[in-house]
């Protein structure tokens, strides 16, 4: 065990740095203090052009693109992608669909879609939940029956996130209905959202944003050779794509940017004596958060490194603690920047056009604030929800 | 103390619970933010008619003498039914400060008009570095020739600043920017050249707007009581928009705790109604409790905010918006994480409760201020 970042690590840090200050484009830089966030275009440009440097998607095998780094490297590279803030890899491409494909995929699957999903040429989106399977996944029910060399699937998702961009989407189906566990008759399939049959509708969120959808699938043709691994044992690999899904969600680098955000902010705001950054109930709750997130960031890697030693596709169940713990930090955060603007807060977007082209730019940076806190809300409910993770500890790590 | 409602309590609570049950739907309610205007005329002459808008004032400013009580009873219901329309901003906060400071005869022409439905006010306090320091003002007024005085600055985030016809303005006569004395408010009719109204929908479903005042000439009598005095009146309009939105909270934690618990008998996964978990009924059971601590100081706050001695009403207060804080963020953010994820949508009520509650959150002081605020009191707590 070594307790220290090494040179060749801080190294790396800095070579991160550098690269991401020359080349991160200034729209991207622009919009990374708004909300939402980035366009299409950002997430794509921004893709591509780490896919360039190689740096496309480290964490995978290096025949499919993979960088070999350390565990703390990944940790490093991430984080520092987070605080600039830069736009984040597309999750649904990078940590879920990606290593399933890579774990499970055949080598036509492979070849077709890894270097798609590397240089972000497809949008993936998730399309597990369904209306009435949530938190309980396995109950989900839209069905793929095989005809010929297709299934024919239909159904509905719910909560499918950034759809509305998406080219394809990775969806859990029902296969045999008559399994003898709900587990055991689910498949993992791939399908084209061009294709015939899907419908998608856009869900409006407290923060006036659209981020998620309804899918709807109505006698839409797959081919089978669409479906990754065997029939009947997508629970298997959905399982391991929620393990990666979690630790995604741990997000350190993106709450310590908000907190960097919300001590800058405070240093122009009053608190009720003095200025807010040096108050000291301020000063306190940032203190906690970074304890917190100090936590946080040393676990992850931890986790990270033991996923690369087990080399092992059963899920950790120490991941649940980076999603519970990531979300939970991720809300805080959100909560300390909200606070600190305080009343300044409320305005909609809509301000904006009030001010006909005038707006302060001071102004700018308190406007994301509050959707920003509205839509943390959802961190501890998706990925899992906070109360399911509790309850993957207790049963799978503390055998209760 | 008697926690009965009179007879008459009762059927005020009764005629504005059913104006909100039948005339406030939440479908209605989205028609009238789609709205331009963002609120509804016709609500407005509803709660005109039924004696509503000029409830807190005397008869003589032409209101109806309803006491803290009658207050709170109405606010409690405004908070049931999301109301959008600007009751806070024209006869809490507008009609205090004039309630409290002007002169007889203007009292009567204002708060008569106010009562009436005709007259619309906005409280123009807050500033863009002031946050919820009161006493930080930098807009300023100074004296011209011998009568009348030119205004300067900005103010931000004005709760329904946009439709209101008079305004209630504050600024800096004299002191530094952060001293308690020097303070002055101003009547200014919101046509007067050189303000300009900058007017948007706010998150929770309000309105707000941000005004700027640019070498506004104003009359000698725009003065509203004593030059360099406005401090203490500023600070007990701010005290009751802490009772008002204290009431009206309450209305929201109910409701948001009655439609979470509606949703955990009737939402089922793994087979069997999610009520079922018994970590759902114990976050339910928080809320629960929560709601009740909230009640409890929203009758403290109402019970204080006429109080005369202003060391007494100042921890009153202080209190009672701590704990409606604490108790807001408790009930909003549980209220979603019950509902998973259909709790963060715009179609479903409990968000819309949630951004209500998280805007009186960070309304008149939140709690970290008024904790400070207690915390610096000779005997504190
Ligand atoms: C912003 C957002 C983005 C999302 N993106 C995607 C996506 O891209 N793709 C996708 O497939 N899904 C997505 N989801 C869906 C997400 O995974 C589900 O919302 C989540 O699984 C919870 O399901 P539910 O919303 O049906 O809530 P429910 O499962 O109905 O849960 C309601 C409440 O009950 C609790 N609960 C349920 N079961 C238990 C139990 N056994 N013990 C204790 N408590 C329990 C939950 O924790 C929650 O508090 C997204 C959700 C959100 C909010």
């Amino acid at each position: 065990m070594e307790l220290a970042f090494s040179a060749e690590e801080l190294g790396f840090r800095d070579e991160v740095r550098a690269f991401i200050a020359e080349n991160l484009p200034p729209s991207a830089t622009a919009n990374g203090g708004r909300w939402p966030h980035w366009s299409k275009d950002d997430i794509v440009t921004w893709q591509r052009i780490l896919n360039k440097k190689g740096w496309a998607v480290p964490h995978w095998p290096e025949e499919h693109g993979g960088t070999n780094w350390s565990a703390v490297q990944r940790y490093i590279f991430l984080e520092e992608l987070l605080l600039a803030p830069t736009p984040e890899p597309l999750s649904f491409n990078v940590n879920m669909v990606g290593p399933v494909l890579c774990a499970f995929g055949n080598e036509a699957q492979k070849d077709f879609f890894l270097p798609k999903l590397r240089n972000l040429d497809l949008w993936f989106c998730q399309g597990f939940s369904e209306p009435g399977a949530g938190s309980d996944l396995a109950s989900l029910r839209t069905s793929a029956v095989p005809d010929g060399d297709d299934y024919i699937v239909n159904g509905q998702k719910i909560w499918t996130s950034m759809a509305h961009r998406a080219d394809w989407i990775f969806a859990l189906v029902r296969t045999d209905p008559n399994a003898p566990k709900r587990q055991m008759g689910i498949s993992f399939l791939l399908i084209d959202m061009t294709s015939p049959g899907v419908t998608v509708r856009g869900i409006k969120t407290i923060d006036d944003a659209h981020h998620v959808n309804e899918v709807f699938f109505d006698n839409v043709r797959v081919p089978i050779s669409n479906r990754i691994g065997e029939e009947n044992k997508g629970w298997d690999y959905a399982k391991f794509l929620l393990g990666n899904e979690r630790t995604g969600i741990a997000r350190v680098g993106l709450s310590r940017e908000r907190l960097n955000r919300a001590k800058r902010l405070a240093e122009k705001l009053p608190a009720f004596n003095g200025a807010l950054a040096d108050d000291p109930q301020f000063r306190r709750k940032c203190a906690t958060i970074e304890m917190q997130l100090k936590s946080l960031e040393i676990t992850v890697m931890r986790v990270l490194d033991r996923q690369r030693r087990r080399n092992d596709s059963t899920p950790d169940p120490a991941t649940s603690v980076l999603k519970m713990r990531g979300a939970e930090i991720q809300q805080s955060t959100a909560e300390l920047l909200a606070d600190v603007a305080g009343p300044m807060v409320a305005p909609t977007d809509a301000v904006r056009a009030a001010y006909e082209g005038d707006f302060p730019t001071e102004l700018e940076e308190t406007l994301g604030i509050i959707p920003h806190y509205f839509n943390s809300r959802a961190a501890t409910i998706y990925g899992g929800s906070n109360e399911i993770q509790r309850n993957i500890i207790a049963k799978a790590v503390l055998g209760l | 103390m008697d926690f009965e409602l009179s007879n008459e309590q009762q059927l005020l609570k009764d005629s504005v619970d059913r104006l909100i049950a039948d005339r406030y739907e939440l479908r209605t309610r989205g028609k009238i933010l789609e709205s331009d205007a963002g609120w509804s005329r016709e609500i407005w002459s509803t709660l005109a008619d039924l004696g509503l808008l000029g409830l807190p004032f005397s008869n003589e400013d032409g209101g109806f003498g309803g006491g803290p009580v009658e207050q709170m009873i109405i606010q409690e219901a405004f908070g049931r039914g999301l109301l959008v329309e600007p009751y806070l901003a024209t006869v809490i906060l507008g009609g205090s400060a004039i309630a409290l400071a002007a002169s007889a005869e203007r009292r009567a022409e204002i708060l008569g008009g106010v009562a009436e439905g005709q007259r619309l006010l906005a409280f123009a306090h807050g500033e863009r570095l002031s946050r919820y320091r009161l006493r930080q003002v930098e807009t300023t007024a100074r004296r011209v020739g011998g009568d009348g005085w030119v205004l300067d600055g900005e103010k931000t985030t004005v709760i329904h600043g946009g439709p209101a016809d008079t305004l209630i303005v504050s600024a800096r006569t004299s002191g530094g920017k952060d001293d308690e004395g020097g303070i002055s408010l101003f009547v200014v009719p919101a046509n007067t050249a050189g303000v300009t109204v900058r007017a948007y929908p706010t998150f929770d479903g309000m309105r707000g707007a941000d005004i700027t005042f640019a070498s506004v000439a104003l009359a000698s009598d725009a003065l509203l009581g004593e030059a360099d005095e406005a401090y203490p009146v500023i600070e007990h309009v701010e005290q009751h928009g802490i009772a008002a939105v204290a009431a009206e909270s309450v209305g929201l934690m109910q409701a948001a705790l009655d439609m979470s618990v509606e949703y955990l008998k009737t939402r089922t996964q793994f087979g069997r109604p999610i009520g079922e978990f018994q970590v759902l009924q114990h976050r339910a059971a928080d809320m629960y409790v929560a709601v009740e601590e909230a009640r409890s100081i929203a009758i403290h706050a109402a019970m204080m905010v006429g109080e005369a001695d202003p060391v007494a009403r100042r921890q009153a207060m202080a209190t009672a918006k701590a704990q409606i804080g604490v108790s807001a963020r408790e009930v909003g953010q549980s209220g979603v994480q019950l509902h998973g994820g259909i709790g963060i949508t715009e179609e479903y009520a409990i968000g819309h409760y949630f951004k209500r509650l998280s805007m009186i959150e960070r309304q008149f002081g939140d709690v970290e201020h008024h904790m400070a605020l207690l915390a610096s009191l000779e005997t504190p707590g």
